[in-house]
């Protein structure tokens, strides 16, 4: 056994094991999210949610993805058929790809690379391809505006979100996601850096395109946005992309600012809680706050998006960068 | 082996995508292949061990370069009729260049000469025990700083000149001082007007209606009255 594990074919199959040992409930994380906004959403506007399918609604999830599948997939004429049907698959693939480098426990990332963060970050930027390419290739002006909404949107806030990370990596001297944990066992990242945690929080709403910032399918002026022309599996994949980029950016925001595996307190209670469990615990934090967020704020303007993206965040990660650098150079903590 | 079969099947998509981006009738497809062969470059980084290029190449041209080169190139309404328009005539400058540009290349390939000590550097191109992030660190933001700093300030200067050259004279757009817009206390003014004249105060968004010289008749004004004569220009 142990010389199979060690052989080519052998790391080709652990690989794969480890990859649905995280993807498949990742997707059962991704079903019962959708139940949970719609439970949570219902609670604040005092209304009852999915309560019909299954003991509250628990099988709502299911009967949603047999729907979606019994559709018909309706492919307009005018449209780049290719690229069409390619653009949801991109953004759920990508969804899934970022899951690759991510630590739920210390040693327990798939592939644990020296470069994580910037992995991470670099399929985070590629996101906006899959709204831009669906916009364009719908042939439909509604889809075309979302399109162009979102490139602008998520360029902008890119920026700011790359500060906040170069922030962190100065406090811990490593791009190594599971160093960037350890790095926080005394002291989560939150409490030093409190206002970087606010805009990386806000620019993550931006980046997964979610409330107050869903400009690209905001459906009082687009209809639906970039995905207005999709029907059927080619819409449940945007629909499951846009959760799994909803729970990975939280998983970034918990590895980053809130302390990865570690429990709050280092003494008994908290211990005993196994690590993974502290992890999901705290993403379900971030994702509650994603949907709080949503029931809670209007939509923003076209121009208050931009302008609170390059006139305000912009400046003050950068601010706070310099300073952040100044105080870890003079008080001789910057990690060697 | 499994390494050299991925540099070919990377080096051979590379280079079928380059050739895709430069023959293919639809601009938008031009750059989706400009964008999958960043990724091969990337992919071939990455086998040559320099994973922080590779990382970055896609960051950086992938995740913001191309995003935009896509969203002018949606935008532009391209006429290819009028594109081959000149073809003919321009054909053979277009070719002399081309060939001039081939025979530098040329030249410039039968001097190269390695240097000594090029073998041994290429065979482990980052210190041993650094990765390889630390040793580009190393090198740009200790060893070469002030030469860093100047190109980059090289670019500022290009991206200022670019937003002069582009910066128009906006008088009439409006803008919106969202520090004023708060600092705007809600209290409330009673007003009485003369008959057809309207409230004469600046509004935030509109410019003061042109001054009217004898009071028109109450049924054509009313209400509409700023509706009416503001967007017509005004007199600012």
């Amino acid at each position: 056994m142990a010389e199979f594990l060690a052989s080519p074919l052998g790391i080709l199959a652990l690989t794969v094991a480890k990859t649905l040992a995280l993807l498949v409930p990742v997707l059962i994380f991704v079903a019962y999210l959708t139940w949970a906004e719609r439970k949570v959403l219902a609670a604040m506007q005092l209304r009852r949610g999915p309560n019909v399918v299954g003991p509250m609604g628990l099988l709502q999830p299911f009967a949603d993805a047999l729907k979606m599948l019994m559709k018909e997939t309706i492919i307009p004429s005018g449209s780049s058929r290719l690229l069409f049907l390619g653009a949801p698959m991109l953004t759920f693939t990508l969804a899934m790809l970022g899951w690759a480098v991510i630590p739920v426990n210390d040693g327990w990332a798939i592939a644990d690379i020296n470069v994580g963060i910037l992995y991470l970050f670099a399929i985070s930027s590629l996101g906006v391809y899959g709204v831009i390419i669906a916009g364009w290739a719908s042939n439909s002006k509604y889809a075309f505006l979302g399109a162009l909404r979102s490139a602008a949107q998520m360029v902008s806030y890119e920026v700011s979100m790359g500060f906040v990370i170069v922030t962190v990596l100065m406090c811990v001297g490593s791009l190594n996601l599971t160093e960037i944990v350890r790095a926080q066992e005394n002291l989560w990242f939150i409490i030093p850096l409190f206002p970087m945690f606010i805009i990386f929080f806000i620019s993550i709403l931006a980046e997964t395109n979610r409330a107050p910032f869903d400009l690209p399918e905001g459906e009082s002026e687009l209809v639906a946005g970039f995905f207005v022309e999709y029907s059927s599996m080619s819409f449940a994949l945007f629909f499951l992309g846009e959760y799994a980029n909803m729970i990975l950016m939280s998983s970034l925001t918990t590895i980053l600012f809130l302390g990865g595996w570690y429990a709050p307190f280092a003494f008994e209670p908290f211990t005993w809680i196994p690590g993974p469990v502290w992890f999901i615990l705290k993403v379900c934090f971030c994702l509650f706050t994603f949907i709080w967020v949503r029931a809670t704020f209007p939509r923003y303007r076209y121009d208050q998006l931009m302008r609170l993206g390059w006139k305000v965040f912009l400046p003050f990660s950068l601010l706070w960068l310099v300073m952040t650098a100044a105080f870890l150079k003079l008080t001789g903590m910057l990690p060697a | 082996m499994i390494a050299a079969l991925a540099f070919y099947l990377f080096a051979s998509i590379l280079i079928a995508s380059a050739v895709m981006v430069v023959t293919s009738r639809n601009p938008v497809h031009s750059v989706l292949y400009l964008i999958l062969a960043f990724f091969n470059a990337a992919a071939l980084f990455l086998i040559a061990g320099a994973e922080f290029l590779a990382m970055i190449l896609v960051i950086v041209y992938v995740g913001a370069v191309a995003v935009l080169f896509l969203f002018v190139v949606m935008m532009l309404d391209v006429d290819f009729v009028q594109l081959r328009e000149g073809f003919q005539r321009y054909a053979p400058i277009g070719a002399i260049i081309g060939g001039i540009l081939f025979l530098e290349l040329l030249f410039v390939l039968g001097t190269w000469q390695f240097a000594a000590d090029a073998a041994e550097l290429r065979l482990s191109p980052t210190p041993a025990g650094v990765s390889n992030t630390k040793a580009l660190g190393r090198i740009i933001y200790t060893d070469y700083i002030f030469l860093f700093q100047a190109a980059g300030l090289i670019l500022l200067v290009a991206m200022i000149g670019a937003i002069v050259l582009t910066l128009r004279d906006k008088h009439h757009s409006k803008r919106q001082n969202i520090a004023v817009q708060v600092a705007r206390t809600s209290e409330l003014t009673m007003a009485q007007p003369a008959l057809g004249e309207g409230i004469r105060r600046e509004d935030i968004l509109r410019p003061l209606p042109p001054p009217s010289k004898a009071p028109k008749p109450v049924a054509h004004h009313g209400h509409g009255h700023d509706d009416d004569h503001g967007h017509g220009g005004g007199h600012h």
